[in-house]
């Protein structure tokens, strides 16, 4: 219940974040939401030297219409992505996920930038972007950049962001009449983490599917896209078929909610589960 | 008219808790809302093992930290024991009970404590604590329950040679047929996961040292008297010099009816520093700190002739102890041994139960305490003898179900009461359970992955401990009688002082409502005290659905005396006999001349004035009851449970639950309904959601709340709960306990459901609790 001590400085600003997170020298952890980061603190699991507070960011919690695409603040409660009226016209598989992530109390504090770049392989949007492709936008000491979703989770807790860079925005692309999309979530009680969650997107050429994009959650030590699942859709593959391959390439974990055999089993469910639901 | 017939106006009414207001507005005195100046922290080292012996400690870096007043060892504190912990139940003569102490110098479960560290604050205490240098010897450990008597394990005591820590048996054999020769036996393994308390409070403690060598306990404890008597009895004080007083309590479900480390620790610590110490349990403390429940290996047995009537029933239970015993730790398994039966006549009769050390948290009382462990392996057998002789399962019970009653058990028990077909006939009523089965036919008809299953539980327990009689005869070291007071004040407003200690239960509404009626006055004219060793000198507290069928009985017993006492003042003051004064609704009358009236309002200043009391009465209005219950107090019901089983997931889900009880009469139906809601979810949780695993090294691996799975409302439905109702008549109340009914009942209701559900897939048997995978494995195992 008790954290290690650490030092708290509230950032005024990104470039404030930025400095702060410089001055730390890597032991400077940013407070978003804190729906992970607290816990870690109280169970003294993490214990950083200084908490970078984004609280007061509030020009960081916005939806914006980016014209190909949606743009969302980095500091935008999952309460408030989840209600989302831009998001739930032109890509509701993110407004949708949001209201799946934790409990009310988690979806009223957490923020999605804090849960991308938290980099945790059992969290629900990663793999939601991951396959949307959308891309992520950091600001550091040399400015901002775009770093595409595809390349940004990169180990267990870990992401491309460098030390001293905070994420700032998530473009997600607006999403055509003709892709039909399907979050499917298994976990044990509402207020889980996901044992394991599939994240698909169908995409339709005049009216025939072309081609999926399927994200896995907790598959794995990031989240991932099921490149051989992908590929038998775009061959034409049926989805019983798609989705058998979907756990090829997937490491899936055992813990106590689930072994890594049946996790396997799981996905392939939950992804036939969704892609059928994604096809309409 | 008696005071136990007086007309009822309160009891059975659904009167709102007045303890509500309160604890909700956040103004209720929980132990961790009282610091008073000068207090000072205790952090709790502890080990990292389930076993390791301790070749080193340093404190010196702890000590040099930032605000730290003191830190000790276990050798540091050695003298200040006078005996070791207390464990009051040693079940039979031979049973090994090793002593240990509030610190140890071998760890022998992980999160056992080897040192303290008290500072100015809990955080310097916490950061301190971590300062503590110990050197460990790991040891080897055993953790599983079924293999702690196997050749070679690790030995939690090696001096004992065994883990064996008892051996209990309990045979009758009425007809002399032996259980092999029947013409039907069924017998089958079950195992009760460990389950892990976390009520909504933590363990709290607060001790202050007092001006004349005495000391007071704040402590979030369920048993403020027995405590007492025991922290007194280990550190070598007069009993007279501790009080003990329980505030606001946040729930227990028998968790906090222990004598625990940190509770002689903070005593121990107040009186060597003289200051007030506090201890405030962490949430990921409570996991290894507090006991946990059940954790039992069975083999249970029925034997019957070919048209259902069931001749046997045998238990072989192993049950984890942990690594030492804990007060009751080793009589859990007997608070279940005379009904291993059930609801059901059988007439021979054979339990044995082997206590065994486990390098584990210890286990205790966790609600419904060997109750549950019976009731889920009979009500689970029961099905698969129905199955093995083409009955059907209800019909099964109900050929078998005691019908009369006082019925005296093989066990040796007498039922007083009960009416078990009519529980099953409201169940049906409400159930529809041909349109269950005709749902459930569709949905395999058709094929789809979520299946329909329909379990039931027909239930009957022994509770409201206890006839100290009995206990004495069962080697329990105390008594099960309650006591309580009733003052009635010089203005006629009641003060009412009960031996029973609510740590959420609502005992200050319901006994202000027996009383109101008893005496005929209002309500919120009774005040109810209680938790307080100064205010409630004797008692012996509340655990195992006693409080009031003994505490809320010895109420109507201190009434009488209330009621006698100011019939002979009346009597005076009217210049009749006592005989010609008719009683009703809080006032005398004269036979034949009503205006002739007395209130025992009026009469409580009289007595209190005592200008004019018959020769040789005592002035002032009070009296105080003793109640020593004549008999266990025994609920029953039936219960079912309708799941949906994803077939392709394994993923189980309630959708609805039927609950048919008997608790004789209801006191507070808004209680009632609360207590069966929460005692129905925990047996739902047990089957379904939480289990407390260990790996081979004795590591708790589901140490938090992330990993160990406590349900939330979002994945239970409304629960439909219907009673009925055969009085007691063994008390004038005519109630019975309903604390632990629900959770004694619900597992294997829910258990038989999700077997149902996939039992036409060729699957017969799924432990608890049923996991996903768990679920998903039974099928393609009854697939291959």
């Amino acid at each position: 219940v008790i954290p290690a001590r650490f030092d708290y400085d509230v950032a005024e600003s990104v470039e404030h974040a930025v400095e702060l997170l410089g001055a730390g020298g890597g032991d400077t952890k940013l407070l978003a939401g804190g729906q992970s980061l607290i816990p870690a603190l109280k169970l003294r699991i993490a214990r950083p030297a200084k908490l970078a507070d984004l609280g007061r960011l509030t020009d960081l919690a916005y939806v914006k219409d980016g014209g190909t695409h949606v743009a969302i603040g980095a500091m935008t409660r999952h309460a408030t992505v989840a209600a989302d009226a831009l998001l739930d016209e032109h890509c509701p598989i993110v407004s949708y996920t949001a209201a799946q992530i934790g409990d009310p109390q988690v979806r009223h504090r957490g923020t999605i930038g804090g849960t991308l770049s938290h980099g945790d392989p059992a969290s629900d949007m990663p793999a939601v972007v991951l396959a949307l492709g959308a891309d992520l936008v950091a600001r550091g000491k040399g400015g901002e950049r775009v770093i595409p979703a595809t390349e940004f989770f990169t180990g267990v807790f870990e992401t491309a962001l460098e030390p001293d860079e905070v994420l700032v925005e998530v473009r997600v692309p607006k999403l055509g009449a003709s892709t039909g999309w399907a979050y499917a979530k298994a976990h044990r009680r509402r207020q889980d983490w996901a044992t394991v969650g599939v994240a698909a997107l169908v995409h339709r050429d005049n009216g025939s599917v072309a081609g999926a994009s399927i994200g896995l959650v907790n598959m794995g030590g990031t989240p991932l896209r099921a490149k051989a699942a992908e590929d038998a859709i775009a061959g034409g593959a049926s989805v019983a078929d798609a989705a058998a391959a979907v756990t090829e390439g997937a490491e899936p974990p055992s813990d106590l909610s689930g072994s890594s055999e049946y996790r396997a089993h799981l996905a392939r469910v939950m992804a036939r589960r969704a892609l059928e639901q994604a096809m309409g | 008219m008696s005071a136990t017939e007086a007309k009822t106006a309160y009891v059975g009414a659904p009167v709102k808790r007045r303890e509500d207001e309160p604890l909700l507005t956040g103004r209720g005195t929980y132990v961790d809302n009282m610091t008073p100046v000068g207090t000072v922290f205790m952090a709790v080292v502890r080990s990292p093992f389930a076993h390791a012996r301790v070749t080193s400690i340093d404190l010196t870096a702890a000590k040099a930290a930032d605000g730290v007043v003191a830190a000790f060892s276990a050798a540091d504190l050695r003298d200040d024991w006078k005996a070791a912990m207390p464990c009051a139940w040693p079940v039979t003569e031979e049973m090994k009970n090793p002593p240990h102490y509030p610190l140890t110098e071998v760890a022998r479960y992980q999160g056992d404590g080897v040192a303290v560290v008290i500072a100015e604050s809990r955080a310097q205490a916490k950061d301190a604590a971590e300062l503590v240098d110990v050197d460990w010897e790991p040891l080897d450990a055993i953790a599983d329950v079924s293999k702690a008597l196997a050749d070679g394990v690790p030995l939690v005591h090696p001096d004992l040679g065994s883990n064996e820590c008892y051996v209990w048996r309990l045979d009758t054999d009425a007809t002399g047929e032996k259980l092999e020769d029947a013409d039907v036996v069924v017998s089958r393994h079950y195992y009760q996961p460990r389950l892990i308390p976390n009520a909504i409070e933590p363990r709290a403690v607060l001790a202050l040292p007092g001006a004349a060598g005495d000391v007071t306990l704040y402590s979030t404890t369920q048993i403020p008297h027995i405590l007492r008597v025991l922290v007194a009895a280990t550190l070598g004080l007069h009993e007279a010099k501790v009080r003990v007083v329980a505030p606001d309590v946040g729930g227990g479900f028998g968790s906090k009816l222990d004598v625990y480390a940190e509770e002689l620790l903070a005593l121990a610590l107040c009186r060597r520093l003289g200051r007030p110490v506090k201890w405030v349990e962490e949430r990921s403390e409570n996991y290894v700190a507090t006991i946990h429940g059940r954790d039992f290996v069975t083999e249970y047995t029925l034997a019957a002739r070919k048209d259902g009537t069931i001749t046997h029933c045998r238990a072989r239970v192993t049950a984890a102890m942990g690594a030492y015993l804990q007060l009751v730790t080793p009589g859990i398994p007997l608070l279940g041994a005379w009904i291993y039966s059930g609801p059901y006549a059988i007439p021979n009769y054979s339990v044995e139960f082997t206590g065994v050390f486990t390098n584990t948290t210890p286990t205790d009382a966790y609600r419904g305490a060997g109750r549950p462990e019976a009731t889920y392996v009979i009500e689970r057998t029961m099905n698969d003898l129905a199955d093995e002789l083409g009955m059907d399962r209800l019909e099964l019970r109900r050929k078998n179900f005691i019908s009369e009653f006082p019925f005296t058990l093989a066990s040796g028990l007498t039922i007083d009461s009960g009416d078990y077909h009519a529980s099953l006939d409201k169940l049906l009523e409400v159930l529809d359970l041909d349109g269950l089965r005709a749902e459930q036919e569709t949905r395999r008809e058709n094929g789809v992955a979520k299946q329909l299953g329909v379990g039931f539980s027909t239930y009957n327990e022994m509770c409201g401990l206890a006839p100290s009689r009995i206990l004495g005869a069962i080697r329990y070291a105390a008594g099960g009688w309650d006591q309580a007071t009733i003052r009635v004040h010089p203005t006629g407003s009641i003060q009412v002082v009960t031996g029973t200690s609510p740590h959420g239960q609502g005992h200050e509404t319901a006994w202000s409502q027996i009383v109101a009626d008893q005496l005929g006055c209002e309500i919120g004219e009774v005040e109810v005290l209680h938790g307080d060793t100064a205010v409630s000198s004797i008692g012996m507290d509340s655990y195992g659905s006693r409080s009031l069928p003994v505490g809320g009985v010895a109420l109507c017993y201190a009434a009488d005396k209330i009621i006698d006492k100011a019939r002979e003042l009346a009597a005076h003051e009217l210049e009749v006999s006592p005989d010609d004064l008719e009683y009703a609704d809080g006032s005398f009358t004269v036979k034949g001349s009503p205006d002739k009236e007395r209130t025992i309002k009026a009469l409580a200043f009289t007595a209190w004035s005592a200008h004019n009391l018959p020769d040789g009465m005592e002035p002032g209005l009070e009296a105080t009851a003793v109640y020593d219950p004549p008999n266990f107090s025994w609920p029953a019901g039936a219960h079912a449970a309708v799941v949906e089983v994803d077939t392709e997931t394994g993923d189980a889900r309630l959708v609805r639950y039927v609950a048919v009880d008997d608790v004789g009469t209801v006191v507070n139906p808004l209680i009632v309904d609360g207590q069966v809601h929460g005692g129905i979810t925990q047996g739902i949780s047990t089957a379904l959601y939480e289990e407390g695993t260990y790996d081979e090294e004795g590591n708790l691996q589901s140490a938090n709340l992330v990993t160990y799975l406590v349900p939330s409302a979002a994945e239970l439905p409304s629960f439909e709960l219907e009673r009925t109702e055969s009085k007691s008549p063994t008390n004038p109340l005519g109630v019975k306990g309903v604390g632990e009914t629900g959770t004694i009942a619900s597992a294997p209701a829910v258990i038989g459901a999700v077997i149902d559900a996939v039992s036409h897939l060729g699957v017969k048997d799924i432990q608890m609790p049923a996991t996903p995978e768990r679920v998903w494995r039974a099928i393609q195992e009854a697939k291959s």
